[in-house]
């Protein structure tokens, strides 16, 4: 077995492992930390396939900013060594079977599908060919929605900041509310 | 350095991350965890977008870039998804999707 599929195997399971205690465990930074176990991992695969520059976005952005803001929020909005209560074994049993269906029918359907890979060169992905393309008004450019994106961004920024701002003192329990 | 690996394989553990997601996002009920559902499924698409550009089109980048923006537009939507996370936590003290059931007062 070559060395690659033995880095594929762990990755692979890192990645299935963890994503499954990020939903199941009970403690909810913990969860956090596994979801950073995953991204991880997830940008470990990026390295297998030759995106280094999507590597590297990934560890910075999901792993560094991302991670980094929901711990932050966690902290801000529960106490570290609350346990959740368990969400009832219907519920589960249900979401379970709905989500195993739906990944049999999935991987079903990617066995029969008959994929046939290209023979064609692989496009070197150097950060000179990245740029050009982002900025680029030709038919492999990308200038449009590199503009959406950042107005995107910047409405996001705006928004944040208006929806987090401290407001007037309000009552923190509400009463409940009497129609007219 | 994906020799001997089929698409398959990681088209099967993007799906298997997917539906985890899937599982997290029905029966968690703390919207930060809910958040994370989301982040999980996010993030399987983008696995699923790279090994189709790598093995079906190589010679193209058009599978890259849309994870890339795919990235950017998860980065937006969690700070937003976050300041609205707090705004609710300072409104109702808690997170807890079963008990935040009023949008207006």
């Amino acid at each position: 077995m070559a060395s690659n599929q033995i880095m594929f195997i762990l990755f692979s399971a890192m990645i299935i492992v963890f994503s499954i205690l990020t939903v199941t465990s009970r403690k909810i930074l913990r969860a956090a930390v596994y979801l950073l176990f995953v991204l991880v991992s997830t940008s470990g695969l990026y390295f297998m396939l030759n995106y280094q520059f999507l590597a590297a976005v990934q560890l910075t952005l999901y792993a560094g900013g991302i991670v980094v803001l929901i711990i932050f929020s966690i902290l801000l909005t529960s106490h570290i060594s609350q346990n959740f209560e368990s969400s009832g074994w219907k519920k589960n049993i249900f979401s379970a079977i709905a989500a195993l269906t739906g990944a049999i029918l999935a991987i079903i359907t990617i066995l029969e599908y008959g994929f046939t890979a290209s023979t064609e060169a692989a496009q070197q992905v150097d950060m000179r060919l990245i740029g050009k393309s982002l900025l680029s008004v030709d038919y492999d450019g990308y200038v449009l929605p590199f503009e959406v994106i950042s107005i995107l961004l910047l409405a996001a920024m705006v928004a944040a900041i208006v929806v987090a701002k401290k407001g007037a003192p309000k009552k923190i329990v509400l009463p409940k509310l009497n129609q007219e | 350095m994906n020799s001997g690996i089929p698409i398959q394989y990681f088209l099967i553990l993007a799906t298997l991350m997917f539906f985890t997601g899937v599982y997290g996002f029905l029966t968690r009920r703390n919207l930060i965890t809910i958040l994370m559902s989301v982040e999980l499924i996010l993030n399987s698409v983008n696995i699923n977008f790279l090994a189709f550009n790598r093995y079906l089109y190589p010679h193209k980048l058009e599978g890259m870039f849309f994870s890339l923006f795919i990235i950017a537009v998860a980065a937006a939507e969690a700070a937003v998804a976050i300041a609205i996370i707090i705004n609710i936590y300072r409104r109702f003290a808690t997170i807890n999707v079963e008990e935040v059931n009023e949008m207006k007062f």
